[in-house]
């Protein structure tokens, strides 16, 4: 699911900002930025560093007991929403300053006339730092083609760019800690890889719509880049911010709302006989299919997620039916289906949903 | 007359890059023949990979997000 990622900036969008940083008043535009940013994340911390307290103390001067359901489900929101929202900030604009490197015209250049195999693994890669929207897509799909780069690897690119999304890793980091985050940053890469191999594999070429292998068989134009400066590298950042957590932080709260309400009032284990370890074997496949069909965005999924877990869920199960909510969706299918014939598509979503199934069991089964 | 095309499948900021230049020929006086290309074929043909872009007299200035104020100021300046 990418629709998070809809107002994402290229660096040919960013290189039009150069002349922002003069607007500041007096010397080095760098050093303006930085004496700026340095107090910011000194700031951060500090805050960061108080929110048990802050919640705490709230949850107290209410007169409430955290031994309440009332008082449990308002502590896990007064924590986590703030906490979420401040690891959103900073690391999404960090995100923002890092995909300044990474305009979509560098990737396709830098994959062009890749094999499979090692271009599978590069344009997962790629995928996770490469400014991606679902509304860009179909763009995206034709010119990394158009450029010589095998389906396959397009495919790769295609998977990973929207399910490892910094959002995502975000609120794993922040909600479950950074061994969950890697875990799913990992295992996301493996299903890119592995679904690209598989469909560049099965030579699926002619199951692309007429008019894009037309249009392959010629030549395109190619749009402009270019290189930027430190200033215009932390204004991008600022604006991915602006454009990222503008965007998410109502589901963001919606989410943690639900997930507190879950937290406070759902009784302990009460997952475990449908979602957890000993569930039967089609637990993993049910969550799958829950999952597909859904349409919301790793913003709001996650804090519910955690919810679940804590309640008994098994981490495979849970995790595979977060990856098929923010992989396949059906909006993204009916985008996907302009450039593709049914087949392709059958199969892109076949391939994917079979790496998530398992990576479900294997987490299951290895935690 | 300026041609300016908007490349864009139809999202959120393609709808704003085009009220945002509407305004600014407005406001400038300026006179445009203003467009919205929503075809992917005709968004690959330019060899834009994200949209929105922004095409004036058949050249691609612009890909990628909505263009800045003083972008589309200067894009208007322009003879």
């Amino acid at each position: 699911m990418t629709t998070i990622n809809v107002a994402k900036e290229t660096g040919v969008r960013l290189n039009d900002m150069s002349h922002r940083a003069e607007y500041l008043p007096g010397g080095n535009p760098t050093w303006r930025w930085l004496s700026v940013l340095v107090p910011a994340a000194v700031l951060w911390a500090f805050v960061y560093s108080r929110l048990p307290a802050f919640a705490e103390s709230v949850v107290g001067l209410l007169g409430l007991s955290r031994d309440t359901h009332l008082g449990e489900a308002l502590h896990f929101f007064l924590y986590d929403t703030p906490k979420v929202l401040l690891l959103l900030g900073g690391i999404v604009f960090v995100i923002g300053v890092i995909q300044t490197f990474f305009s979509p015209e560098r990737t396709r250049a830098l994959l062009s006339g890749r094999r499979l195999g090692a271009g599978n693994v590069m344009a997962a890669g790629l995928g996770v730092v490469t400014p991606f929207c679902s509304c860009s897509a179909v763009p995206l799909f034709i010119g990394l083609l158009s450029a010589g780069v095998p389906l396959g690897v397009t495919f790769s690119f295609l998977i990973s760019a929207p399910m490892v999304n910094e959002v995502a890793l975000v609120l794993l980091f922040g909600l479950f800690g950074w061994k969950v985050a890697a875990l799913y940053l990992g295992l996301g890469l493996l299903v890119a890889v592995v679904a690209g191999f598989a469909i560049g594999q099965l030579r699926m070429e002619r199951h692309l719509e007429d008019w894009v292998r037309a249009i392959l068989a010629g030549e395109t134009a190619q749009a402009v880049g270019g290189t930027m400066s430190w200033p215009e590298r932390f204004s991008a950042g600022a604006h991915h911010v602006w454009a990222i957590v503008g965007k998410v932080w109502p589901y963001v709260i919606v989410g943690i709302a639900l997930g507190a309400l879950i937290h406070g009032y759902v009784p302990e284990d009460f997952m475990a006989s449908i979602m957890g370890k000993d569930a039967p074997w089609w637990s993993v496949p049910a969550a799958v299919a829950i999952g597909v069909p859904m349409y919301t965005n790793a913003a709001g999924i996650i804090p519910i997620v955690q919810a679940l877990l804590g309640k008994g869920a098994a981490l495979g199960t849970v995790l595979a039916f977060m990856m098929s909510v923010i992989a396949l969706s059906a909006p993204e299918m009916i985008i996907l289906r302009k450039v593709l014939k049914p087949r392709l598509i059958a199969v892109f979503a076949g391939v994917v949903a079979a790496g998530i199934l398992l990576v479900g069991y294997v987490f299951n089964l290895v935690l | 007359m300026k041609e300016i095309k908007v490349l864009g499948s139809g999202c959120a900021n393609c709808k704003r890059t085009l009220k945002l230049i509407e305004d600014a020929a407005k406001a400038k006086g300026v006179e445009v023949r203003l467009e919205k290309v929503e075809d992917f074929k005709a968004i690959a043909g330019y060899g834009v990979m994200s949209t929105p872009g922004v095409v004036i007299d058949g050249k691609v200035v612009h890909a990628g997000g909505v263009p800045e104020r003083e972008k589309i100021e200067q894009w208007l300046n322009a003879a």
